[in-house]
Order: C-alpha cells, then sequence, then structure tokens
C-alpha cells in the first residue's frame, strides 16, 4: 500500500525547547490515521510542519512520494484547533476569498461551495454576517472551506470540539464519505471514542516522540494479555470456583445467588483459550466468554504513563 | 496562482468598507472645511465691524491727523462742553471721546489728553491713538533739533539689506524656512500617514490572531504574503482616503467660497502676481513692490517633480519599514492593551524627525544635524524631505548625501522587513503571552 504522508525523523526545537523529536510516520493512502498524544506533546507542531507553516530544523516529509514542497499545499485541507473567521465579512464572500486562496478558480470554488451548503443545509447563510453565527454555524462554514478544494490529504485537529452531538454525528458522516471516495485523513484528537470509531491507524506521540504507532487492531493485539471474561449460570459457586483455581489463575470473581450468576476474569498463558471453554462447558452453562481487549483510552494512559515513570 | 493581489483586495475592500472608516473619510473633509469657513467668516464678522470714535479738540494740534480707516472712523465734535461730549458719545453709540485739551505746547496737550469709553476700552483703538500721538511727537522733538517733516520721512523709510548667492543670484530672506516648511508638510504627511496606518496594520494583524482565523490563512499563504498583502492593502485604502479628502476639501471649499461670497481672486492673486513674474523673469536687485513675486518665483522654482519623485521614495520606503514594524507589534501582542510598550520606541523617532526637523533643519538646512538626521533611516524619510525643497546639488542636498540616505534606507528597509516578518511568523501562532523584547529577540532565531 502506498503511503500519502512519511516523515523521517522530523526534528523541532524552539529554543532550547524540543517541540518534536526525531519522528518518523508513515501514513497510508485512504485511511483514517490517529495522531494521539497528551496537550504539549507536539502533535500541533507536527501538523504545522506537514502544512508547511513551519519547517522542520531536521528530518524530511515526503508528499506522495515525493518530498514535501509548496506546490502540495493545495493538496492539503487542514482545519485548525484554533480556528475562526473574520466577523465582519459575510459567509459567502468570505468562502469564496479562502478558497481562492487554495488555488480555486472563481466560478469552480462558487459552483463547489453551492454544492456544499445545500448539502450542508445552510444555503441561506451566504449573505449573512459570520458574527451572526452561533459557534456550531461557524464552524460548518469552517468545515467545508477546509474540504472544498478536495485535497488528496485532510488534517482535522480536534474536529468535533464546538459542535453539538447532532451535527458532530454528521460532520462524522462526512469524514467517512471523504474517506470512501479516497482521501486520506489525519486526525487528531484526545477524544479516544472517535479513535476507537474512525481510525484505522493510530501514533502516539508524547513529549516530542513518537512512543507507539501502527495499526490500531495490531496495536491492540499486542496490548492484550490473554485475559478473558467470563460469565456463567452455577447453582454452586465455591465448589466450582475452587476447581477453576486448581488449573487456572482467576481473579475479581463476583456470584450473585438470587440469579445463580456467576463473573470472573481469566488470566491465560497464550491467547488460545479453547482448553479454557472445553473446562467450563462440561461445568456450567456459559453466558458470558470475551476476550479483554484494551482501549485506545487504556493503551493511550498506559503508554504515556509508563514512559513518564521513566523520566 | 499568486495570492498576494488576492490578499491585497481583500484588506483594501475590508478597510475600506469598515464603517468608521467610511464616517472617517466623508465626515473629515466637511469639518475641515468646516472649520476654515467658520474662521473666514468669523474674520469677515470682525472686520466689518467699524468703531467710531468722537473727537473733541479744543487744541490748535491734530486738526489732520485722524484719518478714517477701513474699521475706524472719527466724529469731530465742536462748540460743546467736556460733560456734553460724553453724554452724546454715550447717547449717540460711539466706542469712545477723545478730548485733547486747549493747551498750547504739544507735549502739555498729549500730556493731558483723554480717552472716555463705557467700559475698558479696545486695544487697538488705544493703539491707533496713541501711534498718531506718537508720530506727530516725534516729529515736533526732531524739528526741534533742526529736522523738517519732509526729512524725517525719508529718514523713516525702512532699511532691508539685499542679499545674494555666490553665484550672483537672488536670495531671500526667510525663504529657507519657506521651503523648510514646504518640506515639512511632505515629512508629516508621511508621518501622520505612518502613525494612522500603520496602526490600521497593526490593529488588523491583531484581529487576525483573535479571531483564529491566522491558522487556516497561512496554511494557504505564507506569512510573509500575508503581511505584505495587509500592509499593501491598507495603504491602498489610505491613498483612496487621502485621494477622496483633497478632492472633496477642494470641492466643498470652492462651494463654501461661492455661498459665502469670499472673492476667490483675492486668494489667486498671488497666483497672477507669480505668473507675471515668471513671465518677466526677475529683475537682478529687489525693490520693495515685487519683493511678493519673487518669493513666489522662488517656491515655483523648486524642482516640484523631483521633489514629488523623492517623496515618492521616502514615502513608500518609509512606510513599509514601519508598518513592518506595527505588523510585528500586532504579531506578537494578543490585545492591542498590551502593545504601548512597543509603540512608543517607534512613534519615538519620528517625533524626533519632526522636532529636529524643525528646530534644526528650518534654520540650518544643510547643518551637521540635519544632515545626520537625513542619512539615519528612521528619521531620513522625514528630515530629508525637509531639506529636499532648497534643491539637490549646487547649494542644496549634496547628490553624495542624497544617494546614501536613499541606499541606507533601502537596505535598512530589507532588513526591517526580513526581521519584522520573522517576528509576524512566530508570533501569530503565539497565545496567551505577553512577550517582552527578550522573548521577541528569542523568536528571530526559531
Amino acid at each position: 500500500m502506498n503511503n500519502i504522508l512519511v516523515t523521517k525523523e522530523v526534528t523541532k526545537q524552539f529554543g532550547s525547547f524540543t517541540a518534536l523529536d526525531k519522528v518518523s510516520l508513515e501514513i497510508p493512502e485512504n485511511s483514517i490515521y490517529g495522531l494521539l498524544g497528551p496537550n504539549g506533546a507536539g502533535k500541533t507542531t507536527l501538523i504545522r510542519i506537514i502544512n508547511q507553516i513551519m519547517h522542520p530544523d531536521q528530518g524530511t516529509v515526503y508528499f506522495n512520494g515525493e518530498v514535501l514542497k509548496p506546490k502540495h499545499i493545495s493538496m492539503i485541507g487542514y482545519l485548525p484547533e484554533e480556528r475562526g473567521l473574520y466577523k465582519s465579512m459575510k459567509v459567502g464572500e468570505q468562502a469564496m476569498y479562502l478558497a481562492q486562496l487554495k488555488g480555486l478558480r472563481k466560478d469552480e470554488a462558487k459552483r463547489r461551495l453551492k454544492y456544499w451548503f445545500d448539502r450542508l443545509d445552510i444555503g441561506d447563510w451566504w449573505n449573512k454576517k459570520v458574527q451572526e453565527l452561533s459557534k456550531g454555524m461557524a464552524q460548518k462554514i469552517q468545515f467545508i472551506v477546509t474540504v472544498l478544494h478536495e485535497p488528496k490529504l485532510l488534517i482535522f485537529d480536534e474536529p468535533f470540539s464546538g459542535f453539538d452531538p447532532i451535527n458532530a454525528n454528521l460532520i462524522k458522516d462526512e469524514i467517512l464519505h471523504l474517506k470512501e471516495q479516497g482521501t486520506s485523513i489525519i486526525f487528531s484528537t484526545h477524544r479516544m471514542e472517535s479513535v476507537e470509531e474512525l481510525c484505522e491507524y493510530i501514533a502516539l506521540i508524547h513529549r516530542a516522540e513518537k512512543i507507539l504507532d501502527g495499526k490500531l487492531s495490531d496495536i491492540k493485539k499486542a496490548y492484550k494479555n490473554n485475559s478473558f471474561q467470563v460469565g456463567l449460570v452455577t447453582a454452586d459457586a465455591e465448589v466450582l470456583l475452587k476447581d477453576l483455581g486448581d488449573t487456572f489463575k482467576i481473579t475479581a470473581p463476583n456470584f450473585d445467588p438470587s440469579c445463580k450468576q456467576l463473573n470472573f476474569t481469566v488470566q491465560l498463558d497464550s491467547e488460545d483459550s479453547s482448553g479454557l471453554l472445553g473446562y467450563l462447558a462440561g461445568k456450567a452453562n456459559i453466558n458470558h466468554f470475551e476476550e479483554n481487549i484494551p482501549s485506545a483510552n487504556e493503551i493511550f494512559i498506559k503508554t504515556v504513563q509508563s514512559k513518564g515513570n521513566h523520566e | 496562482m499568486n495570492k498576494l493581489p488576492l490578499i491585497i483586495k481583500r484588506e483594501y475592500l475590508a478597510k475600506v468598507r469598515n464603517k468608521s472608516f467610511v464616517i472617517m473619510t466623508f465626515l473629515s473633509p466637511l469639518l475641515m472645511v468646516g472649520m476654515v469657513v467658520l474662521i473666514v467668516y468669523l474674520t469677515k464678522l470682525n472686520a466689518n465691524e467699524k468703531s467710531v470714535i468722537a473727537i473733541l479738540n479744543e487744541s490748535d494740534y491734530f486738526s489732520n491727523d485722524f484719518h478714517t480707516t477701513e474699521n475706524m472712523s472719527y466724529v469731530r465734535f465742536a462748540g460743546l462742553s467736556l460733560a456734553e461730549a460724553k453724554d452724546s458719545t454715550e447717547h449717540l453709540g460711539y466706542s469712545g471721546l477723545l478730548h485733547i485739551p486747549k493747551l498750547h505746547i504739544l507735549e502739555e496737550v498729549a500730556k493731558h489728553s483723554f480717552f472716555y469709553s463705557k467700559e475698558a476700552p479696545n486695544a487697538l483703538i488705544v493703539e491707533k491713538i496713541e501711534s498718531v500721538y506718537q508720530d506727530r511727537l516725534r516729529q515736533q522733538r526732531l524739528q526741534k533739533v533742526g529736522v523738517t517733516a519732509k526729512d524725517f520721512t525719508t529718514i523713516d523709510q525702512r532699511f532691508e539689506i539685499n542679499t545674494s548667492t555666490f553665484m550672483g543670484e537672488q536670495n531671500l530672506k526667510g525663504i529657507n524656512e519657506i521651503k523648510a516648511g514646504i518640506g515639512g508638510a511632505f515629512g508629516y504627511l508621511i508621518m501622520m500617514f505612518i502613525i494612522i496606518y500603520g496602526g490600521f496594520v497593526m490593529r488588523s494583524v491583531i484581529e487576525e490572531k483573535t479571531s483564529r482565523i491566522i491558522e487556516v490563512i497561512i496554511s494557504s499563504v505564507k506569512p510573509f504574503q500575508l503581511m505584505m498583502g495587509k500592509i499593501i492593502g491598507t495603504s491602498l485604502a489610505g491613498l483612496t482616503q487621502f485621494a477622496i479628502w483633497i478632492l472633496s476639501a477642494s470641492l466643498l471649499l470652492l462651494l463654501a467660497m461661492a455661498i459665502f461670497d469670499i472673492d476667490p481672486a483675492s486668494l489667486t492673486a498671488g497666483q497672477d502676481m507669480m505668473t507675471k513674474a515668471a513671465g518677466d523673469m526677475a529683475p537682478p536687485i529687489p525693490s520693495t513692490g515685487n519683493t511678493f513675486n519673487l518669493y513666489a518665483q522662488e517656491v515655483l522654482d523648486i524642482a516640484w517633480v523631483t521633489l514629488i519623485v523623492f517623496f515618492m521614495v521616502y514615502f513608500i520606503l518609509g512606510y513599509l519599514i514601519y508598518s513592518s514594524i506595527y505588523a510585528a507589534i500586532g504579531a506578537a501582542v494578543d490585545n492591542e492593551t498590551d502593545t504601548q510598550q512597543f509603540i512608543f520606541p517607534i512613534i519615538l523617532p519620528l517625533m524626533l524627525a519632526i522636532y529636529v526637523g524643525f528646530f534644526s533643519v528650518f534654520s540650518n538646512p544643510h547643518g551637521p544635524i540635519a544632515v545626520g538626521f537625513s542619512l539615519f533611516p528612521l528619521t531620513s524619510p522625514i528630515v530629508m524631505m525637509m531639506r529636499l525643497p532648497g534643491g539637490i546639488g549646487e547649494g542644496g542636498v549634496p547628490i553624495w548625501q542624497l544617494l546614501t540616505s536613499i541606499l541606507l534606507l533601502a537596505a535598512t528597509f530589507i532588513g526591517i522587513v526580513w526581521l519584522a516578518a520573522k517576528i509576524y511568523r512566530v508570533g501569530i501562532l503565539m497565545y496567551g503571552k505577553k512577550p517582552g523584547y527578550k522573548e521577541l529577540f528569542k523568536w528571530l532565531k526559531y
């Protein structure tokens, strides 16, 4: 698979402060790539370098196989976290201006804006002034302006902040739709549930360094520890637990006598759970069996904390 | 595609459509013309007020010395007592009564003359009467030592020294001041333009920062492009404003003159003389009558085209230097109140240039102070403009000084814009910090 964007050992310093330290990433084409990290980790600096707002002190960025150059600006769409609009300008005029700055011709910009304004159901805002809009309304305009020039790579920095749940969903669907059409997307956020929902790949940046990256499913596989959550129905929980305890590592048992429900966690030596299942099948009626897969949130916290403790 | 024209267009329109800008543009000429009209009107009103003085002359002197002038006339009483004369004066509403007593010796007459009025007398009237007495007394005192009245007028003629350059050209006293004044007007224009429109540039940068649109924009264009687009767009808006001011002010002035019946001939009379003088070729030695012509000639002889060309050069370079500093300040701060500490050092050289200009360049346009400040890039646009009307080359600003000054200014322009762009680039993405000079210096190295 092609990589839309590759960074090789990108380093950026501000005076004596290191914002990025040899960060290497590979962002596959037509994927949603989550860029995660605590506040101040260096995510925004990295994004600004990709957008050529800043230039790295060392290292190289490749866009679609070529060294990143000013001509690539029109192939990238960027929705910054700190985003706004000119307050006293009219919505349509402003959208036209921003679209033309991205290199769209006037008539083309107008045509596409009409399409998007209709699509997001804001056609009658064209002549409104920005200061009359609510924050959520302004965000819609910003979203449109970001995607209008049909970039190959879209970068969203906290795209859902400022949206109510309904509009957040609308934007999420639009992002997924763009991905279906072949756009690659970098998605920077703290909101782990949206990472879980959208991202196929993630990279975790902490204190200017990349500490983890790869396919989200692979990372989860690597982070799971072969523990299984079991639920079953039994009359005599105590005997069963004692028997089980001889063969398996049981933790956190919990028995509800009223419905004879016994829940517990089993720690296995390998990911092969057939032995456990076979053993249990003869003993009781199993109504829940699930491998414990760590959430992105857990991985995030665990990795950041373990790194933090080293220093 | 070049995005600079797009940015310039937006900045220009944003400025020109701004409500306060529109109001300023159209209200200022009205205010200015209104003020001129008011002043002219009040002057006329004052001029029309004629004082009538009653004179009760019982002596043999002063029968022919009080002449009616434009705003003073005299009524002579005869055969009245002083008390009656006072009554009549008050009754007739005259401005006052001058009593010249019946005495034989002039000195005594003068000593015992009185001016009576209802309230404290108008200073102009008193001055006029005093000068009549003074002349008469001086005449008599001179006669006593054997000078006749005819001799007296000859003696009393004012003397003015003739001045000339070594080249033999007529050199008029005070013409340096007039020329520096013309240059000073240009210099002042540069300063005002820098302060007003530089401030606009700064506020526009702050607005982009606080509205958080800046990062959206600079992901499409280079910060340097944005900065230059902003500076150029704002200055074009400024030039538009100036053009509207000049046009509408002259139109309004013409209109006002028509309405208030101010004779334009009296204002353009000077110009007629100028053209006449230019046609006759100025005579080599001035006689008192055509001094004005000579001054007019001198003013006309200023190389206006050259002057305006250099004005454009100094104006553009000076404005670009200062407004890029303003842009950098705007980028460094989060709101306008934080700009004070940075603004003062910018205004300082501008004020200095104006003061040095008025106190030193006026009296000695080619002295060491004038030369120094007209070479120093931060003051040269203003100070050099004050020196230039005196001419270039022989007798004026030496060519090497002019070239050095422009070269220094151009070099400073490149250096300052480069530095300002660096501060701007870093500053526009910094929030929540109130940077000091140390911080700004660090940004240069990012």
